[in-house]
């Protein structure tokens, strides 16, 4: 381990003692003076026009303060991918149409949660049903209901990428292998669901509260959706119950409760219950997947062709950046030398689909890594071993998309087959699967068209030494603000106790992107770590005039010492020289800024992580059912700023990741989704969790601060793959669709006996 | 009509009067004030609302105020003496045992019940204890791991 006197240690999180407590306010908590409480009213038909809405008799209702529908809107449309205005497709609250169960089209506020559901009762809607498309499939064909006015076989969006000559590359392959393959959806399931204080003051200026992962996004497009200027806006975040993606586009309850309370001039409150939680905020993109795969009898990889159709629902939201993530994922973590994909995001009158934790890499893992051990088995060669042959390696060019600089992925391959060595010989029934995987550090597009750095950090040191650190970047429990509070402490020299972090309030942080894509230790971190050098800077310039060093530069901090960089025992202390600092500067507290984007990374990220995963089932052959026992993950995320915080977002991802390829799914009938609730919509328990090991590998990514990268989504990525994998193991089937449910098993095991035992006939 | 309910929150006594329809959540939340108790689901599937009435735990969100009346509850809150944190308190931080710490209050409520009933419970029956919260965030292990660290005595109680 290094030198570093705060990074890379065990800490307890800046905001733990609240959080043990429950003295942490979220915005479910908030409560304001004169408050009133919203409702929304949804569409109860996946397609239809709206004729007529009556909300007269919801006036009427006592203790109902106003009722709005679109009509009370500006009629704009949002769309995060702000740089294309035709993707700005969603009224929020719908003015003609509604396009999915669930589109808003009226909301009430009242003195009480229970009068505003009643008022809700008391509207009158008008529809006419609209002959509707579920399945994207469906909704690519000629005689297809049209979505969208405009839009054509309701493609909304395609993307092609391509490197190298595919075609050419196949004809020289040994082996050629077609697979088919399908993504199901998944619900967040943050436990706070969406909610939002929107308070318009007399003064037409907006306050909210609202539990986001970029209040910056939200406090522009609130200025979008309203016509206001953004500094009129001020967007709070302090504790979110959970993000995963989505919670960082403005949604019914923030736009809502704007609405409602710019129209009474009273703070309003929207909290979505969890049932419009399921049927009502986004979800994971489902997809079709189409594989082709070509190889050496050797098992190297020549040439990959993917075609991907997913399942759009309503509106673009961020599904256009999932369906380009996906494809560019689908490449991953192997060397093509030829490579092509094509994609088509579809509308479609189901729940809007959009991003998710690992944002169209869950979905390319599972099936790509799926595939790749059918080619391994082809061609007789150990899974591990076809991994190892093809994977990337550090400083590699993925032909004009991007380009690695550190990679671990060789390093991980060797402890996962040591891990599966070890195992030795399984009880019958177990299998061990393996899945490989990488992610971005955050992403370089900018189709939300911000004029702003990416990210950006204030620090200030006030006269007793301490430190406020001020940033856009929103805490949604991943531990951002540990660890750029780690960052800034080491960077400065101090401890992390001296750091106060503020965090997420567009009132005083300056912008920044927000917390998605796994963007926040590597972009946020340099902005932080920057601002803090800023401040170091100054105070070393004070520090070198008084200690009479011959450069600033031979002068450093390390744990409240300013000392000279050769000789450490010569110094001054860090509290001394802080008091004269500002005194020197006439009173001006000691401030620093520090910004970042990338530049000249490629298209895609700054930086990319990488991991093996081995994981380990035991099924029942005769029920289906089989139980996780063990996943061990080989990962590598550059240097460890948070170690606690790293292994909660490995343990945590495996619950999540491993719930997309063993239960979590969205039945649906006619666009109405079957399990809006807890109690059906199965997740892991603890008891279903399996055991978790964690191998860390050693890299360092020049990019990141200190030597940081992604650590959040990527772990998302391998889990279902494995899972697969592993059933295979186990019992000789592969499921080709998710989730791997008892259901599907079991009915590949009887047709598996029905095939053996007709090749058994007929003498084979 | 309202109706009185008598109990006691974190040993201070309540009198209040209450809608019959309320539940034991949405008292404690906004009457009594303590917002530390989450509400997840309202279903009772979530584990967010435990709280312990006379020393079991259960799911406020399935519980009327007036059940409550006479007995004693139990929130987050009332689990420090003073400014002293409790034995799971602690371990869940050293553990890293939350993240987004929506259900944390619930999780350290299902955990505490379970030490009051059975102080050395195996692994299993710590997984059995905490079956009915769901974490979204941390894979449970950590808590796991936090509770079985109170149950190894490595924790001691504040005098």
């Amino acid at each position: 381990m290094s030198n570093y006197s705060v990074i890379g240690h065990r800490v307890h999180n800046v905001d733990g003692t609240e959080k043990v407590t429950g003295s942490g306010k979220y915005t479910f908590d908030v409560v304001l003076p004169n408050m009133l409480y919203g409702k929304i009213l949804r569409s109860p038909y996946p397609h239809a026009k709206i004729l007529k809405i009556n909300t007269s008799k919801a006036k009427r209702l006592v203790g109902v303060k106003a009722v709005v529908t679109g009509k009370d809107t500006l009629g704009h449309k949002q769309g995060i991918w702000r740089r294309f205005p035709e993707l700005c497709d969603e009224e929020i609250l719908c003015r003609a149409k509604v396009r999915y169960i669930g589109d808003a089209v009226a909301a009430v506020a009242a003195i009480d949660e229970d009068t505003a559901e009643e008022a809700l009762d008391l509207i009158e809607v008008e529809y006419e049903p609209l002959p509707a498309v579920f399945d994207p499939m469906d909704a690519i064909k000629e005689d297809a209901p049209q979505i969208h006015e405009g839009v054509e076989l309701n493609i909304n969006i395609n993307r092609h990428i391509e490197w190298g000559d595919v075609d050419e590359a196949f004809e020289k392959c040994d082996h050629i292998r077609e697979d088919k393959f399908k993504c199901s959806s998944q619900a967040h399931v943050c436990m706070e669901t969406h909610d939002a204080v929107a308070s318009f003051g007399h003064n037409g200026k907006l306050e909210a509260w609202t539990s986001s992962q970029s209040s910056y996004y939200i406090q522009r497009l609130y200025a979008d959706m309203l016509d206001m200027s953004e500094s009129d806006i001020r967007v709070h975040n302090r504790h979110t119950g959970g993000g995963f993606g989505s919670k960082f586009e403005l949604d019914s309850a923030q736009f809502c409760a704007a609405i409602l309370s710019q129209k009474l001039c009273r703070p309003v409150k929207i909290v979505l219950s969890r049932e419009e939680e399921f049927t009502a905020t986004k979800r994971r993109t489902p997809m079709y997947y189409f594989l082709k795969l070509g190889a050496k009898k050797d098992g190297t990889l020549l040439a990959k062709e993917v075609r991907v159709i997913t399942e759009g629902g309503a509106y673009t939201a961020m599904g256009a950046t999932a369906l380009y993530l996906t494809g560019f994922f689908s490449s991953f973590p192997y060397k093509y030398p030829n490579y092509r994909y094509d994609g088509y995001r579809v509308y479609t009158n189901t729940a809007i689909t959009s991003a998710m934790r690992g944002f169209g890499a869950p979905q390319s893992t599972f099936v790509g890594e799926s595939q790749l051990d059918m080619m391994a088995d082809d061609l007789g060669i150990d899974p591990i071993e076809i991994r190892r042959k093809n994977g990337m390696t550090p400083n590699y060019e993925v032909p004009g998309q991007a380009f690695i600089q550190s990679c671990g992925l060789h390093q991980c391959l060797d402890k996962i087959e040591e891990h599966v060595k070890k195992r030795g010989k399984l009880p019958p029934n177990h299998g061990i699967g393996v899945s490989a995987y990488g992610f971005m550090s955050g992403g370089i597009f900018n189709w939300f068209n911000t004029p702003y750095a990416f990210s950006a950090a204030v620090v200030r040191i006030n006269i007793d030494g301490k430190v406020d650190l001020y940033t856009g970047a929103c805490d949604i429990g991943q531990g951002s603000n540990t660890t750029l509070s780690m960052i800034c402490a080491e960077e400065l020299g101090v401890k992390l106790e001296d750091v106060r972090i503020f965090s997420g309030d567009t009132g005083i942080c300056p912008p920044d992107l927000g917390a998605w894509g796994s963007r926040e230790t590597l972009m946020n971190g340099n902005a932080v770590k920057r601002a803090a050098a800023d401040c170091k800077r100054q105070l070393l310039e004070f520090a070198a005039a008084k200690m009479g060093a011959n450069i600033v530069y031979d002068l450093d901090i390390k744990d409240r010492w300013v000392h000279l960089v050769d000789r450490p025992e010569r110094g001054v202390s860090y509290f001394d020289i802080v008091k004269e600092a500002i005194r020197g500067k006439d009173g001006v507290a000691i401030m620093g800024r520090g910004h970042y984007t990338p530049h000249r990374k490629g298209m895609i990220s700054p930086a990319y992580s990488f991991g093996v995963q081995a994981a380990e089932v035991e099924v029942d052959p005769e029920t289906g059912r089989y139980k996780l026992v063990n996943v061990t993950t080989a990962h590598e995320s550059g240097t460890v700023i948070n170690p606690v915080g790293i292994e909660g977002q490995l343990e945590g991802a495996i619950m999540m990741a491993g719930g997309y390829g063993f239960c979590e799914d969205q039945p649906m009938d006619e666009g109405k989704i079957l399990n809006p609730s807890i109690a059906d919509y199965k997740l892991i328990r603890s008891l279903d969790m399996p055991e978790t090991d964690i191998l860390e590998i050693d890299t360092y990514e020049p990019e990141g601060p200190f030597g940081a990268k992604e650590a959040g989504e990527g772990l998302t990525n391998p889990t279902a793959g494995a899972i697969g994998n592993a059933v295979y193991k186990a019992v000789g089937v592969r499921i080709y669709d998710l989730p791997i449910t008892p259901e599907k098993v079991l009915k590949a095991l009887k047709e598996k006996e029905k095939q053996t035992k007709k090749a058994k006939k007929q003498g084979v | 009509m309202k109706k009185e309910l008598k109990f006691k929150v974190n040993g201070q006594p309540y009198d209040i009067f209450v809608e019959p329809k309320k539940l034991l959540v949405e008292v404690l939340r906004d009457l009594v004030g303590l917002t530390g108790t989450k509400r997840g689901c309202n279903s009772s599937s979530c584990g967010a609302c435990t709280v312990m009435l006379n020393g079991m735990s259960v799911k406020s969100c399935s519980v009327l105020a007036l059940q409550a009346n006479g007995t004693e509850v139990v929130t987050v809150e009332g689990l420090a003496k003073g400014n002293q944190l409790s034995p799971l308190q602690k371990a869940f931080l050293d553990h890293g045992a939350y993240q987004c710490g929506f259900c944390t209050p619930g999780m350290l409520m299902s955990s505490t019940a379970l030490l009051t009933e059975n102080p050395k419970p195996t692994k299993q029956q710590i997984k059995e204890g905490i079956d009915g919260n769901i974490c979204r965030c941390t894979g449970y292990n950590s808590i796991i791991r936090a509770v079985t660290a109170v149950v190894k005595g490595e924790y001691k109680e504040a005098k």
